[in-house]
């Protein structure tokens, strides 16, 4: 069992967030959108939308530091573990919390404002159940450290060398299977929320537009290149009318 | 100095009857479709009116188009790209749907099927975004007409400017007020601050003819582009989740035709031609620090296309000998920068619009005409037009940022060309110190007013093609070939968006080009696509009248796996493809 969670799963996981997010690449540019609600309801929106983002970003800046870069690191930094562990808590706390407050709003918005629950698909609310339930878990994981735990578990002793392992293709299972039942709940949800990433409106996020930065303002480009992109559809030249807003989405 | 070419378009106010035919024709070609029912691509606006979407020249509020920072260089107004970046997660000024209005449609099924009662039954408005019963209460020309002007007309952001700097105030009383329309699409601007603000790069100005598009297989909806653009001529599709905008009928324009605005128009006021300028000057003329002085040093980013210095820069950066010949019978070039009468549309939000107006005379000739004056002689009109300051203010906001002088001037040469021309056709001698007292000479006046009265379809739209050895990589060509799918959007698991985009072409506007264009008579390689509007009277197409009854019953029931093509009865059954046409009864062919 615990071969296929922590050996097997993970892979597969990979393979299909990878080979998803190029076929999706190649096969549905139209479709890789971020799908904005805004021009229905903007007052929550621009509450709930920044809190969130900006929380996960946080949050995934701490998994980058908690899970690849290894305490023997930090330690030789001179940084101990309680003083990291503390700071882990606490800066994740307050991220956490602050993304599933916005969340939170989010959904809130979504279900209460007529037009854009109408816009939201069945897959849209697949993928707020998974992302809400991998947050949840994860802080739970931090939250059950702050106020059970004492000191909590030290997930740098198993989790990390289990994640750092994967990616040398010998997976430390045993590591682990060591961790409390929370972080394997994290951990799994996780993996359901990669496997569907690259099938969702997540797929914005891979690219997010840092090019930005460094190309010119005005963009000029010939018409030589330009038509290559046409294929025989006819998505997004649906009639004009409520009929095809009902039968779209029921 | 590097020549590119440039389509642009003028048009001329006084002619506008606001009969909104661009508008219906515009949307009935590029936003008749789901996402897009509050999209008008081309609109028509009272002015003085709020305009669509309200208010969207308060810059203070949209913050759309450049500004100049401490330095006295360009950046946008909404902020540079770091902020930019800040403000994706919930783009802080956007206009909300409230702002251009709630689209309806009518429940008409209710007119039929109401069960049978006392009562009419009524068709009640749908808001065709919820669903629901909704109440209408503004939308894209809701100010027709001045509608509602005494209540709403200080909404105006002109208004307000004028008022602030002047002591009179524009009255919308209704015997000492003035009106004209302003038909709007996007302005394919030089210096376009929606594609500055695409933080993906979507959005591009072509190299060939600077036409603005928007890429929508790499459009990812942060919508910046839509408060880039000061005059808000940047539209979200809500269904697809991407940007859209006035295309300037491209895939029409590529084969020479003008822009379905253009060719509908009823007052044939829209002209459609090129200008040559010179790219490397275009920030540098944005960026001068008088914003009255914009308008000056944006015709002179405009080059003579008969310099024969300009002709070698063009050639040098291979444009095509035609499209210099074009630019040299440009109408545009002629409007703009020759006779000077046709003036860019808020300069002052330092993006180099690409499309013109020569200002209505009409609001000065009208006043006249009703107090009793001769509003032909130019005596009066020059008069007038010193006088009545309240609309060359306006008109000075609109189109010079607020210098009246040269709105003035433009004013006085159309005047003085009314004046000048009357006499000729009263038969008197020319009298050509009416054009000098608008520096110009008779003679040039007189090409003037051809240009503006009497110029015939080609000389109104001088359109080169594009050329032969980019054809295959056009939009329009095999588009109808490729696709004979049913229509309306795949069920996709990634909901309505997914997919790849559908190519724009009108089915019609292909066939009418190839009628045009064949030598055969009409049924040959239509594809099944002829209906009454693009028939030309020349052969008989199939489908499209009844069955002549003949000696074996067959026609009717031709299918391509019968292979029609071979009785051989009638001229037209060329092929499979003609044969499939009207006769098979798909509605979905003859739209």
């Amino acid at each position: 069992m615990d071969i296929l969670l922590w050996g097997v799963a993970p892979y597969a996981m990979l393979v299909v967030l990878v080979g998803g997010l190029i076929w999706r690449y190649r096969y549905d540019q139209f479709g890789w959108t971020t799908r904005s609600s805004q021009l229905y309801e903007s007052k929550l929106l621009r509450i709930g939308s920044p809190v969130f983002h900006f929380g996960i970003l946080a949050v995934i800046a701490g998994h980058f530091f908690g899970l690849v870069i290894p305490q023997s690191w930090t330690e030789a930094v001179g940084m101990s573990q309680d003083f990291y562990h503390f700071n882990a808590l606490f800066v994740g706390s307050i991220a956490g919390i602050g993304t599933l407050a916005g969340i939170i709003i989010l959904i809130y918005r979504r279900r209460k404002t007529g037009p854009v629950f109408m816009a939201t698909t069945r897959n849209d609310k697949l993928m707020y159940v998974v992302l809400t339930a991998a947050i949840i878990f994860g802080l739970w994981t931090t939250l059950a450290s702050v106020f059970f735990g004492g000191h909590g578990h030290n997930y740098r002793e198993t989790v990390s060398p289990w994640f750092r392992s994967l990616f040398i293709f010998q997976p430390d299972i045993a590591s682990m299977a060591a961790a409390p039942f929370s972080f394997h709940l994290h951990t799994l949800i996780g993996m359901v929320l990669f496997v569907i990433w690259p099938f969702t409106r997540l797929v914005h996020a891979f690219t997010a537009p840092l090019h930005y930065f460094f190309r010119p303002y005005i963009v000029y480009r010939s018409r030589d290149k330009t038509a290559t992109s046409s294929s025989p559809t006819r998505r997004g030249w649906a009639p004009v009318g409520t009929e095809d807003r009902d039968t779209q989405h029921r | 100095m590097r020549v590119m070419a440039q389509m642009g378009m003028v048009m001329n106010l006084d002619k506008c009857i606001g009969c909104h035919t661009c508008s219906v024709t515009c949307k009935q070609a590029w936003t008749n479709r789901a996402g897009t029912e509050y999209v008008w691509f081309n609109n028509v606006e009272t002015r003085p009116g709020q305009g669509y979407p309200r208010r969207y020249e308060d810059q203070e509020k949209w913050k759309g188009g450049w500004e100049l920072n401490k330095r006295g260089r360009l950046k946008l107004k909404a902020g540079g790209r770091a902020k930019k970046m800040l403000g994706l997660f919930a783009s802080p000024v956007q206009p909300e749907l409230a702002d251009y209005y709630e689209p309806w449609t009518y429940d008409y099924r209710t007119l039929v099927e109401a069960p049978l009662g006392d009562d009419f039954p009524v068709a009640k408005p749908k808001s065709l975004i919820t669903g629901e019963d909704t109440e209408i209460t503004w939308s894209a020309n809701w100010d027709d007409d001045l509608g509602g002007a005494t209540e709403m007309g200080h909404l105006d952001p002109m208004v307000e400017k004028v008022r602030k700097e002047s002591e009179d105030k524009i009255k919308f009383e209704f015997e000492q007020t003035f009106m004209f329309y302003l038909p709007r699409i996007c302005e394919h601007c030089l210096n376009p601050s929606c594609v500055a603000s695409c933080p993906s790069g979507a959005i591009y100005k072509r190299v060939e003819d600077g036409i603005v598009l928007v890429d929508q297989d790499q459009c990812r909806g942060w919508r910046q582009c839509i408060t880039g653009c000061p005059y808000k001529k940047m539209y979200f599709n809500h269904k697809t989740g991407k940007a859209e905008k006035c295309t300037f009928c491209y895939p029409r324009v590529e084969v020479g035709m003008p822009t379905i605005c253009s060719e509908t128009c009823v007052g044939r006021l829209r002209y459609l031609g090129l200008f040559l300028y010179d790219a490397d000057k275009v920030t540098e003329a944005a960026s001068v620090q008088d914003e009255q002085d914009l308008y000056e040093s944006q015709l002179d980013v405009i080059l003579d296309p008969n310099d024969p210095e300009v002709i070698a820069a063009a050639r040098d950066q291979e444009i095509p000998d035609d499209w210099i010949d074009a630019a040299r019978r440009s109408p545009v070039y002629a409007l703009a920068k020759v006779y000077k009468i046709a003036l860019p549309l808020h300069p002052e939000y330092r993006t180099m619009p690409m499309v013109w107006y020569v200002p209505p005379l009409s609001p000065v000739v009208d006043l006249l005409r009703d107090q009793g004056h001769d509003a032909e002689d130019h005596g009066n009109l020059f008069g007038a037009i010193d006088e009545l300051r309240i609309p060359v203010e306006y008109l000075a906001e609109l189109f010079t940022a607020g210098d009246q002088d040269k709105v003035a001037h433009v004013l006085k040469t159309l005047a003085a060309m009314r004046s000048y021309m009357r006499g000729i056709s009263l038969g008197q001698d020319p009298d050509d110190s009416i054009p000098e007292s608008v520096g110009m000479d008779g003679e040039t006046m007189y090409e003037m007013y051809r240009l503006m009265a009497i110029a015939k379809y080609d000389e109104r739209y001088v359109i080169p093609k594009a050329h032969v050895e980019q054809a295959h990589d056009l939009e329009e060509m095999g588009c109808s070939l490729d696709f004979e799918g049913g229509p309306g959007m795949q069920d996709s698991p990634f909901g309505e968006a997914s997919g790849s985009p559908t190519p724009v072409a009108v089915d019609t506007f292909n066939s009418l080009k190839q009628r045009q264009t064949s030598d055969e008579p009409a049924g040959r390689d239509l594809r099944g696509r002829v209906n009454l509007l693009n028939w030309d009277g020349n052969g008989v197409p199939a489908g499209l009248f009844p069955e002549e009854h003949r000696d074996e019953p067959q026609a009717a029931t031709d299918s391509p796996a019968h292979g029609g093509g071979e009785t051989g009865t009638r001229p037209d059954a060329g092929g499979p493809s003609a044969s499939a046409s009207g006769a098979s009864g798909d509605p979905a062919d003859n739209r």
